[in-house]
């Protein structure tokens, strides 16, 4: 009880309530944004609802978050092991290199590759957000001390007991920090994806950007900053449990 | 992170990397798999596609309908030259012999695609489109990431790297400039637009450095402030994190109301029918991007300097102001120039976002594509946007060594 209050205090409490403020808000803000763009026929995005935008943002999000934790973390492991460590030079220069490519060029060869949708879009942000998460579980691993790693072995532990009970839990904050900037790099990335014909947030921005509807940026930005910040308080929140 | 045994923590990743020296005597698995990828691609995936006009999508062709079978063989024995490279012991003569191999490889099915196409310009007339298959990205990309590999594996100093980097590119282009390729959809695209492209590469650079001039120096002096200023730390780097957390076009999208009086009206280009607004807007918030990453840089190498240095030079009489510019920046310069990578890399990717603002650069290309349905225009914009990512990044790394004396890699 006094974890969840402790918890009412916390930012992360706020952005987020703050944001399901505004997503619950703003179908009913039409005479708001009509009086604040008068010269606007249609003031308020109504080609699909802010709920049905949000929900379709966070599951592209989700999607492609679910795959890159599961894949990144398991060849983050699997350079570290000594079967794995032929890959781990190439996967070093791989992540570096590929960190260094703009988000929206990834998520534009996509459409070459998957055509138009939601698709291509899933694809850039797992094959994007492996990045973070792989080096992170690398460096996360290399950093953990000789000693915890001696006295599991002292135990009797094997290999794998080790990695699981020892070797995980000492570097899963380091872990869940690439897992943050993954999260965050991508919720940016899928807010792109509607020039590629996903449903994002990111759909009212680029609507109204095309069609001169300062009120449609509005909504979509406002909606978008507080779903990112929100996310990203969150996963602060997470890494600091576990530190 | 937990730092509780220091030498344990150094100790670590040193042995990893001596083990990957030594360890792997045998034979190359990743470039093993890697050959065997070109070689199942080769076999089941067009090496070019062939469509009747830029927009219809185009029918996958493989290689050997594609070109001559001497091409082909050459190709394939190219291919299988780097898969008996791999199974080589492992040695510095190994690597020269797979980057030889793997540059000669890139090359070649660069050519033997823009061959393809001139076949079928020569057969189908001027409006059919060859693009690049399948196939051929996977061969381009493995054989890339395999000269990428034995390059780091020889380990040549960065200034090097930029040498062997800008002969490759050199390469290219010396094909490019000989028609080898002009009749590849992506050349035809570049041809058509051989003047704006220009301008937008410049439109682009000059979003990144606009961008810069604001970014670094407030950037840095917030740096020095949160170096000298404890209790200011935790909040402005809060503020910072909370604009870089925020998505780039949401930024983009907001500034362009309360800017629009400001900026200047570009005909930039309409690609999703975009109402530009200008490259103000885009400036201020690529600026704002670029805070965070400097200001943190400069508050991490200016921390770096060891106390006693500073204690010495405050002995030999310096005032803080000497201190900073004499003692503390001369020894933090590898970790700013680092940043400074980092900043000009992130500005160069978040400026292909701007064009959607209509401050032109890059993007334009790649949105307008996606607005077209114009692949080989996409792929003009995204590798270029990629190739431009790729050279700042090099610069500054062979910068950031030729400054720091002493150091390799």
């Amino acid at each position: 009880m006094s974890r969840l209050l402790r918890l009412a205090g916390r930012p992360a409490v706020w952005v987020s309530g703050a944001f399901l403020l505004v997503l619950g808000a703003l179908p009913y803000s039409a005479g708001l944004f009509g009086a604040l763009f008068p010269d606007l026929p249609r003031p308020l995005y109504s080609r699909a609802s802010f709920l049905d935008l949000a929900l379709s943002h966070a599951a592209l999000v989700g999607i492609a978050t679910l795959v890159v934790v599961g894949v990144g973390i398991g060849v983050g492991i699997f350079v570290t092991r000594p079967v794995g460590r032929d890959f781990a030079g190439p996967i070093d220069t791989l992540t570096a290199v590929g960190q260094t490519f703009p988000p929206t060029a990834v998520l534009a060869l996509a459409v070459p590759a998957m055509g138009y949708g939601g698709a291509p879009t899933v694809m850039a942000l797992i094959v994007y957000g492996l990045l973070p998460v792989v080096s992170a579980t690398i460096a996360g691993l290399n950093a953990v001390p000789r000693a915890p790693m001696q006295a599991a072995d002292g135990i009797g532990l094997s290999p794998g007991g080790r990695l699981l009970k020892v070797e995980l839990p000492l570097a899963a904050p380091v872990i869940l920090s690439g897992v943050r900037t993954s999260v965050v790099l991508n919720i940016g990335t899928a807010t792109i994806g509607s020039t590629v014909g996903a449903l994002t947030l990111g759909s009212p921005i680029i609507e109204g950007l095309s069609g001169s509807n300062p009120a449609y940026v509005i909504q979509g930005a406002v909606l978008v900053g507080l779903f990112a910040v929100a996310a990203d308080l969150w996963l602060d929140e997470l890494e600091r449990a576990l530190t | 992170m937990s730092l509780t045994d220091g030498s344990a923590v150094a100790e670590t990743p040193e042995t990893a990397a001596i083990q990957r020296r030594t360890g792997g005597a045998g034979a190359n698995p990743l470039l093993m798999l890697i050959v065997a990828g070109m070689a199942a691609a080769l076999a089941s995936l067009g090496f070019v596609s062939v469509g009747p006009n830029r927009i219809v999508s185009g029918k996958p062709l493989a290689l050997w309908s594609a070109v001559e079978p001497a091409f082909a063989v050459g190709l394939a024995m190219l291919i299988l030259m780097l898969g008996l490279a791999a199974l080589l012991r492992s040695g510095a003569w190994r690597d020269r012999l797979v980057s030889v191999v793997a540059a000669l490889l890139l090359l070649a099915s660069v050519a033997t695609a823009g061959h393809a196409a001139s076949l079928v310009a020569e057969a189908s007339g001027p409006i059919a489109r060859t693009s690049l298959g399948a196939a051929f990205w996977i061969i381009a990309a493995g054989s890339a990431f395999a000269f990428a590999d034995a390059m780091g594996r020889m380990a040549p100093h960065p200034l090097a790297q930029v040498v062997v980097a800008a002969a490759m590119g050199g390469a290219l282009a010396a094909l490019a400039v000989s028609g080898a390729l002009s009749d590849l959809s992506l050349a035809r695209e570049f041809a058509n637009r051989r003047e704006a492209y220009g301008a937008e590469v410049l439109r682009h650079l000059a979003l990144v450095g606009g961008a810069l001039a604001g970014a670094l120096p407030i950037g840095a002096l917030l740096g020095v402030v949160a170096l000298r200023r404890q209790a200011w730390r935790k909040p402005l780097f809060a503020v910072l994190n909370l604009i870089q957390t925020i998505p780039s076009i949401a930024i983009f999208g907001l500034l362009i109301g309360p800017l629009s009086t400001l900026s200047a009206w570009l005909p930039g280009l309409r690609s999703l029918g975009v109402g530009g607004i200008g490259a103000a807007p885009a400036i201020i918030a690529l600026t704002l991007y670029g805070l965070l990453p400097t200001a943190r840089g400069t508050f991490a190498g200016l921390a770096a300097t060891p106390p006693a240095v500073i204690e010495a030079a405050r002995g030999m009489g310096l005032d803080e102001r000497q201190i900073l510019w004499r003692v503390s920046i001369p020894l933090a310069l590898p970790i700013l120039i680092a940043s400074l990578r980092l900043v000009v890399v992130q500005l160069v990717g978040l400026a292909v976002v701007a064009a959607l603002i209509g401050a032109g650069g890059l993007g334009a290309f790649i949105f307008q594509g996606l607005g077209q349905t114009a692949t080989d225009l996409i792929l003009l914009g995204a590798l270029s946007a990629i190739a431009l990512a790729l050279a700042a990044d090099l610069a500054l790394r062979s910068l950031g060594a030729a400054l720091t004396p002493g150091a390799s890699s």
